[in-house]
């Protein structure tokens, strides 16, 4: 299914610390529609620990992630 | 103690408009009074179970402790209470009715259950696990002022980061999350072996899906908040239970006695254990040096009804006492 999602935007958010990745991402997400989707590349450590559930809690969906070396490729899809 | 004006009296001489009248401390039924080092100055320590003040009080408040504070200061105490600064005995009188007037009372001291603290818990913390402001205002109304041998501390932490410190306390309740795995909508992303800090979970190297091991285990849900199918979900919620600790100048750390304990056993256990303490401490003997003395068995053999499956190992407890 994730194969077929093309995302409307990628946000590279390799080296932006914590929460200010999180915040990049929220506003991303603000300007965006519904259903949309957004591809956001997160280092591993501090960021995949925090902001995946972050993005959980303000109710969108994270569909697909891919491991990359150091770090990881979600896609968000926007949620209400 | 001599400073400690409950203890030391409870009749004093004061003047009011200009007749003399007798201050009844008994009357007042509370020890938040304490003196400070300067002449008939005390500071007034207000009850504030979990650090918690609606902001229509704390206006009230804030005007009450402007008028009676002789320095127009108060301090936040390291139990999250407020402290009117400076106040002149004489106005306990007047200081009391204006805060009777508005609902707000004052904290206690000596030995004593004191006002419970807690951090901001499940109700707005990401982290909280449990409803740690709704169980200190629970024990605050049950069980503020029991007597006891030596002061009795009660605190909430709403998961294992611990903000409110339940390794130090004579009694401490802290949240916990039993993960549990489904395998169904795991995608094998790997996110909950990066999210667990503590190596609980490592990835499978062929299909990253999780590998358990609970001996690692605190119990603090980060793999349930982060994994984005929900294959990681909570079985059961509850307390880790943590008694005899206590600061002060020999510190010393409270042993792990019970775990997943639910919130409506919370009375209980603080109940039960009272109790305990009661029969078994001395006076002016915390009950961390109760448990030393007569042995955490003992304790455990009295709560085996209220701890039941619950209870840890009394073996585990007391190697943890060192
Ligand atoms: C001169 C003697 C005293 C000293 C040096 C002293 C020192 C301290 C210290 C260092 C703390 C902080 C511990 C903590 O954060 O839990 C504390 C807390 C406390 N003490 Fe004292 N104390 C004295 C007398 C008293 C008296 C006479 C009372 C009762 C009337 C009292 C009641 C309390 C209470 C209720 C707390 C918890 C504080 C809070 O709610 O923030 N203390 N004391
Ligand atoms: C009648 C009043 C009080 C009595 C009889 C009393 C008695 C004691 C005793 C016996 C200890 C144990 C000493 C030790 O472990 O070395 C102790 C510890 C302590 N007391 Fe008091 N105390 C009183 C009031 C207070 C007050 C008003 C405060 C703070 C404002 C206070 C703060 C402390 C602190 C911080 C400790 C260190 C123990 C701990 O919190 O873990 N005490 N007190
Ligand atoms: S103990 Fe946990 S729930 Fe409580 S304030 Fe700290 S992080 Fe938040
Ligand atoms: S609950 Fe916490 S410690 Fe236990 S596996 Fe999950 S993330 Fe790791
Ligand atoms: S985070 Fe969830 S979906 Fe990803 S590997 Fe762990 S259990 Fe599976």
């Amino acid at each position: 299914m994730s194969a077929e999602v093309k995302p409307v935007d990628t946000l590279d958010l390799r080296g932006v610390l914590c929460p200010m990745n999180f915040v990049k991402t929220k506003l991303k997400l603000e300007s965006m529609q519904k259903g949309e989707v957004l591809e956001v590349i997160l280092d591993s450590g501090e960021p995949i620990q925090n902001v995946p559930k972050s993005i959980k809690e303000e109710g969108h969906k994270i569909i697909d992630v891919k491991k990359e070396e150091d770090h990881f490729r979600l896609l968000v899809e926007k949620g209400e | 103690m001599d400073r400690f004006i409950e203890d030391k009296t409870t009749r004093v001489e004061v003047s009011l408009d200009g007749e003399t009248k007798k201050l009844d401390f008994g009357e007042l039924k509370t020890g938040g009074f304490i003196k400070q080092r300067q002449r008939d100055l005390f500071t007034v320590r207000l009850r504030c179970p979990g650090g918690r003040v609606p902001t229509d009080k704390l206006i009230e408040i804030s005007k009450i402790a402007h008028k009676y504070s002789k320095k127009g200061v108060i301090h936040l105490s390291f139990r999250q209470s407020i402290e009117i600064l400076y106040v002149d005995y004489k106005d306990f009188p007047e200081l009391v009715k204006e805060l009777e007037a508005i609902g707000w009372k004052v904290a206690s001291c000596g030995p004593r259950v004191r006002v419970p603290t807690a951090c901001g818990g499940c109700e707005y913390n990401p982290n909280g696990l449990t409803d740690t402001q709704a169980l200190a205002k629970m024990v605050d109304e049950k069980f503020f002022g029991t007597p006891t041998h030596h002061k009795f501390k009660i605190s909430f932490s709403g998961c294992p980061i611990d903000c409110a410190r339940t390794r130090e306390m004579d009694l401490g309740f802290q949240g916990v999350v039993e993960p549990e795995w489904e395998e169904p909508p795991c995608t094998g992303c790997t996110i909950c072996a990066e999210a667990c800090k503590e190596g609980a979970i490592e990835s499978d190297p062929d299909t990253g899906k999780p590998i358990y091991y609970p001996d690692k285990c605190i119990y603090c849900g980060d793999c349930i908040r982060a994994c984005p199918t929900g294959a990681w979900r909570a079985k059961r919620y509850g307390h880790l239970v943590r008694i005899g600790g206590k600061h002060g100048r020999w510190p010393m750390e409270a042993v792990e006695v019970a775990l997943f304990v639910p919130d409506e056993k919370v009375p209980e256990v603080i109940e039960k254990t009272i109790e305990w303490y009661m029969a078994n401490g001395m006076r002016g003997e915390r009950i961390g040096k109760t448990l030393e003395r007569v042995g955490v068995e003992k304790y455990l053999e009295f709560m085996k009804d209220v701890f039941g499956d619950n209870v840890l190992e009394a073996k585990e407890a007391a190697c943890q006492q060192k």
